[in-house]
């Protein structure tokens, strides 16, 4: 998968546009499944909320799938990458191997969910797959992974970590704190600012005086990359080249993304800040539209292969849904265990041993 | 005859003081155009104009030192959390610089942080804290909160009048479930640090606040029907305590069982059993004890959350054991 290398011959249709970023067929294939089914099954979920299933919020990612799958995309699961993804990065999290059933368990609250019920929505993770699932206090993640990254460097592996944070999140004292951190000791850090327009209500132009938030690479004195979030491709190579560098040893790139929130900041919320023309304008970029026309149009898809993964995405989350939806919630006195390793229950009220 | 939410209470205050005081302003996360994420600033920056209330970055050190700044300079801010478990992301200028400021340097800091704490809503580890405990702990702060509306209106008043750093703890469980007749023109003032006796008794006293405050008045129902006369007392105030008012109701009753959703140890339930028995050994028919959470963060799904907060049901149970003692 390094640029230079041919094309696959076997799947190569004769008239076909030359595939960029040094990607192949099947891989451009993968792309357009992991954005199709990370919209797919927040679709899904949004049906379970209005039927009262998911247990608390929701929070959609409509327009910006491009961003979190194109990212994650260009790191290395056969060398043991790592991501810390937030909120609005559900594609990230499948591609480095979360499942849907993963995600419509923990959003239902099911005793098989990752956290076994005790967390929300996308909040798990698999070092082993490769994702630190994030806490809600914003920019804690990002000190958090330059301690991963520190860690490979110390075990001299040539891993990479990557880190999300929203244009509002880089606000909180945290990032500047962990960005600091990682740039001083060159970590290899990729961090994907998020540029979605809005921090919950707020626009961009009252969280930072910056136009646009890669110049604040320059404060820290690490390498800044921008790139059209709602570009798959654009996105995949702009990271591909962080990840190589942090890989390199040439330290922490912030990598801006601009793309853009089409919905609330949860499913609560109606967007009336929003004015209506903005978000259909961005309607007109929505990444997967613009991707499935690039596929088509160069010759790297058929309207057949387009279908067909379709299908299986429907037919992926249709039976995750099925396994899961009736599961039970969580046996009460399991809250009590794992606080500690030692002791490893909490105990039990005494009122609670009351007749 | 018009009723009042928790949350409109909430709001109504804090309109009132902005009106009065022109020294008053606001700050926080998304509380211009919006309103904030619970709606309690709504309609305020059309009226007060963005100078007075003012949208900040996600950014609640900078909220909390930039009050305290405005504040030795003669204003008086309200900061706004969106949700009260990110408090702790300010804790080092709230508990260091803040808190001290009036003790080492003589410094006025007349500062409201007011925002959503509390359980029973879903929200999960980071959307349901009750963080009241480490501030209680924290000398030089002063610990508010209210469980009915008039007490929410009354002590968002009295908190910004106050010359000290106020921590104003609102519960989101009670923000739309509880409402009361609030006269209009009717100025509410609650004093900061006089509790409120919810509930006449005869038996036992339960101690509690906020929304628990709600769950001992049901066990107390209950109870009444088994002949057993509870008293509630409200403390409204959490630092500085009522001390007189628990002492003197436990005196009456000889049973004390206090009751709080925040975790056990370490909890404000510890401090009050010790006041009892400092103060009420001789007078006591039965040991004090306490109806907290168990000591875990609070977890995501119904019947974990359920499960880990103290529940009617609890209270009723412990109060038995206590009456029968
Ligand atoms: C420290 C902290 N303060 C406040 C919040 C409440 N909050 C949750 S999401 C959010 C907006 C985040 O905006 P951004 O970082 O741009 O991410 P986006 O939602 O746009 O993906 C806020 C204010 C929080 N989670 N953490
Ligand atoms: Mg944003």
């Amino acid at each position: 998968m390094r640029s230079g290398e041919p094309t696959d011959p076997v799947t190569a249709t004769p008239n076909a546009a030359a595939i960029p970023a040094g990607l192949r067929r099947e891989q451009l294939h993968e792309l357009y499944y992991w954005m199709r089914l990370t919209r797919s099954l927040e679709e899904k979920l949004v049906n379970l909320y209005r039927q009262t299933k998911v247990i608390g919020g929701l929070f959609r990612s409509l327009g910006q799938e491009a961003d979190a799958v194109g990212s994650a995309f260009a790191l290395d699961r056969s060398k043991g990458d790592i991501l810390s993804p937030l909120i609005r990065n559900l594609g990230s999290m499948l591609v480095q191997g979360a499942t849907p059933i993963e995600v419509l368990r923990q959003y239902m609250a099911k005793a098989q969910s990752p956290t076994r019920g005790r967390e929300l929505n996308i909040h798990f993770n698999d070092l082993e797959r490769g994702f630190l699932g994030q806490i809600s206090h914003l920019g804690d993640m990002v000190p958090v992974m330059a301690g991963v990254c520190l860690s490979f460097r110390m075990r001299k592996q040539d891993r990479v970590g990557m880190v999300y944070i929203g244009d509002g999140a880089m606000s909180t004292g945290a990032f500047h704190e962990g960005i600091n951190f990682a740039a001083v000791q060159k970590l290899p850090l990729v961090i994907i600012c998020e540029n979605n327009g809005y921090a919950y209500s707020t626009p961009m132009s009252r969280q930072t005086a910056v136009q646009f938030l890669v110049e604040k690479a320059a404060g820290y004195g690490v390498a800044g990359e921008q790139a059209d979030g709602n570009d798959v491709l654009a996105v995949y190579e702009t990271t591909k080249r962080a990840v190589d560098r942090a890989r390199a040893g040439g330290g922490v790139t912030l990598v801006e993304l601009i793309t853009y929130r089409r919905k609330g900041h949860a499913e609560h919320d109606n967007q009336s800040y929003v004015p209506k023309e903005e978000i259909e304008a961005w309607e007109a970029r929505d990444p997967i539209d613009r991707y499935t026309r690039r596929l088509l149009e160069s010759g790297w898809a058929t309207a057949a292969d387009v279908d067909a993964l379709d299908a299986r995405v429907t037919d992926e989350i249709d039976r995750a849904v099925a396994i899961c939806e009736h599961e039970p919630l969580p046996e009460p006195l399991t809250a009590l265990d794992g606080v500690l390793a030692d002791p490893p229950t909490a105990e039990l009220e005494w009122y609670r041993r009351l007749p | 005859m018009s009723e009042v939410t928790y949350l409109e209470a909430i709001r109504d205050g804090l309109r009132e003081e902005l009106e009065r005081d022109e020294r008053v302003f606001m700050l926080g996360e998304d509380i211009g155009g919006y309103g904030g994420a619970f709606k309690v600033t709504d309609g305020f920056q059309a009226r007060f104009g963005a100078e007075r209330i003012i949208e900040t970055p996600i950014a609640e050190t900078a909220i909390i030192g930039a009050a305290a700044g405005a504040a030795h300079m003669g204003f008086r801010p309200v900061c706004e959390m969106q949700f009260i478990d990110f408090l702790s992301c300010g804790y080092s200028i709230l508990t260091n610089y803040v808190a001290t400021a009036r003790y080492r340097a003589d410094l006025k800091t007349p500062i409201v942080i007011r925002g959503p704490s509390g359980g029973y809503v879903r929200g999960g580890p980071f959307h349901s804290q009750n963080p009241e405990a480490s501030y209680v702990h924290t000398p030089g702060l002063k610990v508010v909160a209210p469980a009915t509306a008039r007490d929410a209106k009354g002590l968002i008043k009295a908190a910004i009048r106050d010359d000290d750093p106020v921590l104003y703890f609102e519960h989101k469980y009670l923000y739309r479930r509880i409402k009361e007749h609030l006269p209009a023109g009717e100025e509410i003032l609650t004093p900061i640090g006089k509790a409120r006796t919810a509930r006449e008794g005869k038996h036992l006293t339960i101690i509690t606040y906020s929304a628990t405050v709600w769950k001992s008045l049901e066990a107390a129902d209950i109870l009444d029907r088994e002949g057993v006369s509870v008293e509630v007392i409200d403390l409204r105030t959490l630092l500085p305590l009522d001390a007189d008012a628990i002492v003197a109701s436990v005196r009456k009753t000889s049973r004390a069982l206090v009751v709080h959703e925040d975790t056990r140890t370490g909890g404000l339930a510890g401090e009050i059993a010790a006041l009892i028995n400092e103060r009420c050994f001789e007078w006591l028919d039965a040991p004090v004890r306490r109806v907290c959470a168990h000591d875990v963060p609070l977890p995501y799904a119904p019947t974990l959350e359920d499960f880990v907060l103290p529940q009617t049901d609890d209270i009723v149970k412990a109060a038995r054991w206590m009456a029968a003692y």
